[in-house]
């Protein structure tokens, strides 16, 4: 699936590789082309979702080079020579998922689903840190991200759901 | 069928639709990609009223890559205007604006160009050459009699006004020992949910079909969009399988979706528009109710509040679709779960020069339950009784139902008190008492909120003729298809699209309960526009009610048959056969049976083995009309509003940072009775989420607007959302009253949160403000509001 851009668009393309969800991506891509159009439209990967495009709702969150980033408020060619995972990449094969993950579904941590994905970049990078978070530690964790559907409250009982159960 | 133990219904089961989600395989309508899609980006006007003088696109054409721009003119000439819900033939719209704009950021052309982002450029090159002309933001300035006209042909800026008089008022309210007159508003905000609207057409030559993708909720979508572009409705393919990001009543997209479907078809090519957040929030009439409630309250020494006078006058902006209906739905709860004897009901939508406003979650309910609610406690502070005793009072008892209030609706069943009391105990309430007074003892504003409140649900269309004799809608089905295949695979069919309810998952679950077969193993598809059964979406928390009912009744349908197939092999009649698990026996002859592989073999395969007559193969469809539905309103406005009522009390500790003034919400219990839960989780869920949203509207959310009408709050840095900094964790408590007009008991629960923690939260602010003698009677109740009421109370002591 290409862009649908013009061929007789005047800006420069810059060539730029990326590595995502561990597949090495050459593209020529304009300037200003943001992280999250590159994904979904350059490269299909439409989990990754748009919700404000300016940084405040999280619904684009990727891991960059394992650390999460607002993928609307950052170019694609700022990407270039690093490693970025989206929620398609998050579960190490096809048809599984992570602890996380299987823990959203579980708790019922999600209605509509359009935050989820940068919501789960958000626990994810949590628990990367901290394997076993308090629930203040996940509610302050995902307060960087915004979803109109739960109220929290079953996120926070999937993040402390999954994590519990590791201790065991 | 209430007492049945059920074997699925209300049980923990894992949502179906949430693996898709969680994979990143969720399908929206913007990653809906078409080979040759074209984009569009949109020019809007930059002042709240104007006259366009010229618009010249020349240098924008120019541009490579771009198509084609599309200016009001042009469309409006080309189809029909869009027309208010209310009877106002004057007030028409069209998706762009023609000769004159109406708010700021109403569209005044659309640009389609090869990407998103060249459109974008493009746009910016469309010179448009306006006269600004004067404008009126201010509702109370807009009724004036020489005020500014919105729509000058309509000839007032009052495009719905109705008083109603239920019972003898005056005569009551002569009686009374007391009464009290406040007013309360509701600021202007809305649902804004995480995906803005989007939507992708594609129109094809050949087949004359217009396929359309769009993140919608509304009812009757398709056929209102073939009526805008003048097809017949057998020409609008609209895709119900596509997720939608959130909705809550906003998603509707009328003019969206009139607007890409005239280019797709124009152009011949499929075209997307996927708004972005500022066009989602100036410019997509998503902002919801802006209300200013005068109540009067007649109450005796004892607490018994007899009647009650309410005026309410409500902003809705530019333009009208089902905005003034808002007011409508609150007449079939208006009077809250109280015994109220007779209502004066004033109910006005006024135009202003602002963004219009659209549907939002509770349908108006939820600025009407804060202005009773804040009036109960403003009498029990005024008769120095507690807020407690004072709603005890007044709360319809459990052995009332179904209880008629004085404008016309049945309440079906409910037990308030006992909700209430769960909420109390469960939060602990003396001791929350104390926690409150031991804040207050060191110097903080502490205060505890309470409310109690109805959640009319089972969405009904009375208000549409209530508020629009013209409209004699009475009719507003749900249905469902459920079928067997040759395997003996079922697979349920429903005729609406889903955002984040859940649908599958209650559809399995009720098909899977009726023919005792495991959920997990039944496909629930949602049909498109040209296969689908007659449906109203998912508006006025219907689904539970309505879909769930109609997915039982083709379940039983299909269990019908199976033994009747039974019966006639087995030589009996089917009165003696028992059905489990999909296999049918002979009640007193365990040996005489058929297993359900059987059934379906004869019923696909063995017509001689089949009860003349009868169909072949397994496929039941069933259409469902709204219990208690079906009436048109009685000449002096009483209706039957909505069948089921859930009911929901909150009890809230919140303490005010002394120095910024920010509100913390230290405790939230709520107490919740929706009948029986199909999906328990997803009926928490939605509670919770709904408790958020109400908490955004008391708190933080507000659609600003300048004395221009310039949009002061258009981005998510001055519209503030709840994020998990500010939503505590929450506590609810179920009750379960069964519903008598239901499948299984059920009730609805969509709006469950939103239309009860606006006013508990509001109540609990109050009541830390009393002991200051200050008080906030509008929202959000912002760190600002309150700083200055505190000053205000701190000013007139001094
Ligand atoms: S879309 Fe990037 S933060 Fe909202
Ligand atoms: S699940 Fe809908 S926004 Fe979070």
């Amino acid at each position: 699936m290409s862009t649908p851009t013009s061929n007789n668009t005047r800006i420069d393309k810059k060539p730029i590789q990326i590595q995502v969800n561990g597949v090495m991506q050459q593209r020529h891509v304009e300037p200003r082309t943001s992280l999250v159009d590159f994904l979904r439209d350059e490269l299909g990967l439409t989990g990754t979702h748009v919700g404000c495009e300016h940084g405040v709702c999280g619904a684009c969150t990727v891991m960059l080079n394992d650390e999460p980033v607002r993928s609307c408020c950052m170019f694609a060619v700022q990407a270039d020579d690093m490693r970025v995972t989206t929620v398609e990449g998050l579960a190490p094969e096809r048809g599984v998922m992570t602890k996380i993950q299987d823990a959203f579904c579980e708790k019922h941590a999600l209605q509509c689903g359009y935050c989820t994905p940068g919501m789960l970049m958000a626990c994810h990078a949590l628990v990367a840190h901290t394997p076993h978070p308090t629930e203040d530690q996940v509610r302050d964790a995902i307060s960087s991200n915004i979803c109109r559907c739960t109220g929290y409250q079953q996120i926070v009982d999937a993040v402390m759901y999954a994590t519990q159960v590791e201790k065991k | 069928m209430n007492k049945a133990p059920f074997r699925f219904i209300g049980k923990h089961r894992r949502a179906v639709e949430h693996k898709r989600f969680v994979v990143g395989k969720g399908r929206y309508a913007a990653d809906i990609q078409l080979p040759g899609m074209l984009h569009i980006a949109l020019v809007a006007s930059p002042y709240a009223s104007a006259k366009i003088k010229n618009i010249d696109a020349s240098e924008t054409l120019a541009m490579p890559g771009v198509h084609a721009v599309l200016t009001g003119e042009e469309l409006c000439r080309h189809i029909d205007a869009m027309l208010p819900g209310v009877d106002a033939p004057q007030v028409t719209r069209y998706p762009l604006a023609f000769d004159v704009t109406r708010y700021a950021g109403e569209w005044v052309a659309a640009v389609v160009a090869d990407s998103r982002a060249l459109a974008e450029d493009a746009a910016e090159l469309v010179n448009v050459d306006y006269e600004q002309l004067p404008c009126v933001v201010d509702p109370q300035e807009a009724l004036k009699p020489n005020a500014t006209l919105v729509h000058p042909a309509h000839g007032t800026n009052v495009i719905f006004h109705r008083k109603f008089v239920w019972g003898p008022v005056e005569e009551d309210f002569a009686k009374c020992d007391h009464q009290l007159s406040y007013q309360v508003s509701w600021a202007r905000n809305a649902t804004v949910p995480i995906e803005t609207f989007a939507v992708a057409c594609q129109w094809n030559d050949s087949t004359g079909i217009l396929d359309v993708w769009a993140s919608i909720q509304m009812p009757k979508f398709p056929d209102q969009v073939a009526k805008a572009l003048r097809l017949p409705g057998n020409a609008v393919r609209v895709h119900f399988d596509v997720d939608v990001g959130g909705s809550y009543g906003v998603k509707r997209g009328l003019k969206h979706s009139v607007l890409v479907g005239y280019l797709a078809k124009k152009l011949g090519r499929p075209v997307r528009l996927v708004e972005d957040r500022l066009e989602n929030m100036r410019g997509g009439d998503m902002q919801g109710p802006d209300r200013v409630f005068d109540v009067t309250l007649g109450f005796q020494k004892n607490g018994e509040i007899k009647s009650m006078k309410m005026r309410a006058v409500d902003d809705i902006g530019a333009y009208s679709g089902r905005s003034p209906l808002q007011l409508g739905k609150p007449v079939g709860a208006i009077v809250g779960p109280y015994r109220i004897l007779s209502v004066e009901y004033d109910a006005m939508a006024v135009m202003t020069h602002k963004t219009p406003q659209e549907a939002v979650r509770g349908f108006g309910q939820a600025p009407t339950n804060y202005a009773l609610e804040t009036g109960i406690d403003k009498v029990a502070r005024f008769l120095n009784m507690d807020r407690i005793a004072l709603r005890r009072v007044n709360l319809i008892g459990k052995d009332e139902f179904p209880y008629l209030i004085p404008s016309g609706t049945h309440y079906d069943s409910g037990d308030y008190d006992t909700v209430m009391t769960k909420a109390l105990n469960t939060a602990a309430f003396e001791d929350l008492l104390k926690e409150r007074d031991h804040l207050r003892s060191q110097g903080q504003l502490a205060g505890i909120g309470i409310s109690t409140c109805l959640e009319p649900s089972g969405g009904n269309s009375s208000f549409e003729p209530l508020f629009n004799p013209k409209n004699q809608t009475t009719t507003w089905m749900d249905s469902c298809l459920v079928r067997v295949d040759l395997s003996g695979a079922i697979t349920a069919l429903m005729g609406t699209s889903t955002s984040g309810q859940a649908h599958e998952t209650m559809v399995s679950t009720v098909v899977g309960e009726v023919l005792q077969k495991e959920p997990d193993g039944i496909r629930v598809l949602h049909a498109d526009s040209l296969n689908a059964l007659p449906s109203n979406s998912p508006v006025g928390s219907r689904m539970a009610i309505m879909l769930g009912g109609a997915a039982a009744g083709a379940a039983k349908k299909i269990k019908q048959k199976l033994l009747t197939i039974a019966a006639h092999n087995l030589g009996v009649t089917a009165e003696d056969l028992v059905y489990e698990d999909g296999h049918v026996q002979a009640t007193n002859n365990p040996s005489q049976k058929m297993s359900w592989d059987a059934l379906v073999e004869i019923a696909h395969r063995h017509f001689h083995k089949l009860p003349e007559g009868m169909e072949p193969g397994l496929q039941e469809k069933f259409v469902w009309e709204v219990p208690t539905g079906g009436m048109l309103p009685t000449e002096d406005g009483r209706v039957q509003m909505y069948p089921c009522h859930s009911f929901e009390s909150h009890v809230v500790l919140a303490s005010i940072d002394p120095e910024t003034f920010k509100v913390s919400i230290r405790k939230y219990v709520c107490g919740h009775d929706c009948g029986v839960m199909i999906s328990p989780d997803v009926v928490h869920g939605m509670t919770y989420g709904g408790i958020a949203h109400g908490l955004g509207a008391a708190l933080m959310e507000k659609f600003a607007f300048s004395p221009e009408g310039q949009l002061l709050s258009g981005t998510f840095m001055d519209y503030l959302l709840p994020s998990s900094a500010e939503v505590p964790a929450i506590t609810i408590v179920d009750h379960c009253t069964p519903s008598p007009l239901t499948e299984f008991g059920q009730k609805g629960s969509g709006e469950a949160g939103y239309l009860g923690s606006p006013a508990a939260i509001a109540s609990a602010v109050n009541d830390a403000l009393s002991t200051q003698g200050a008080k906030i009677d509008h929202l959000p109740m912002t760190p600002q509001a309150i700083w200055t009421a505190l000053n205000v109370a701190r000013s007139a002591q001094a």
